[in-house]
């Protein structure tokens, strides 16, 4: 019988993958895809609980606001890194470094 | 096995596969085409759920529109005939052991705790979800009309190219 703690244990596992993506990897867009990771498993623990615990929408509505700061925040920071790439000709989060003093 | 627990081990293998083929790949361009695979199968997971509204918004807008905008990144960034798109990697052992960590951290948690249990009967939740955004949720669903607008705005103000400079 498949319950709730099966799919937090798989929103954990995504949770997980995408701290890993985030921590480990330099390219800009492949931080970006891991935000994503862990903004899909904070959804899949929503509309879990929506299903199984709160017994109401609500989980829904919020995943649903959640897919659309994911859209917006894609979109920034797609144009922050195409901007960086056309200043410093380089993906890499390691050498955007100008700021530092 | 019931029918329902194969499609959720499918959909949740899958899930959890193509997410480490996306955080593990040293190919760009992999990552991304793995990131539509795990898109599916949250989908999946949502269809089991009973949530067939947010399925269909996960298609279209995650695979319809962040996963091109994503291609987008990878293409613009780099040169399209550099057929080397290999990303570098630090930090992997410490890495590992915090993520590693929090999955175990997450995981006795979600299968230690009582959870309450008023499980809502799979139905239809399309009407139900518009009634709240137009009736309880009526205030956050404006705000967010105001945060697209102004993340796209803002994207579009970033990328332009400066005449002066």
């Amino acid at each position: 019988m498949i319950g709730l703690q099966h799919y937090l244990v798989v929103a954990a596992a995504l949770f997980a993958l995408g701290v890993l993506g985030l921590l480990t990897r330099r390219n800009a867009v492949h931080v970006l895809m891991s935000i994503e990771l862990i903004l899909n498993s904070a959804n899949v623990n929503l509309v879990a609980f929506s299903r199984y615990a709160a017994g109401n929408l609500g989980g829904q509505v919020f995943a649903v606001f959640v897919i659309v700061v994911a859209a917006s925040e894609v979109a920034v920071a797609l144009a922050i890194v195409l901007t960086l790439y056309r200043l410093r000709r380089t993906p890499n989060l390691d050498d955007a470094d100008i700021l530092k003093g | 096995m019931s029918g329902e627990a194969v499609v959720f081990w499918l959909f949740a293998s899958l899930t959890v596969a193509s997410a480490a083929v996306v955080v593990l790949s040293r190919t760009l361009i992999y990552s991304a085409f793995a990131l539509l695979a795990t898109f599916f199968g949250v989908a999946g997971l949502y269809v089991l759920l009973g949530a067939d509204f947010l399925a269909a918004t996960q298609l279209l807008i995650y695979v319809g529109g962040i996963l091109v905008l994503l291609l987008f990144g990878v293409m613009l960034t780099h040169k399209i005939y550099d057929l080397d798109l290999r990303t570098e990697t630090t930090q992997i052992a410490s890495g590992l052991i915090v993520a590693g960590g929090l999955f175990v951290i997450l995981a006795a948690l979600a299968l230690k705790t009582e959870w309450p249990g008023v499980a809502r009967v799979p139905a239809p939740t399309t009407a139900g979800i518009g009634r709240l955004f137009l009736g309880d949720y009526l205030l956050p669903f404006e705000a967010a009309s105001v945060l697209l607008l102004v993340a796209l705005m803002g994207a579009a103000m970033i990328v332009r190219r400066r005449r002066d400079a």
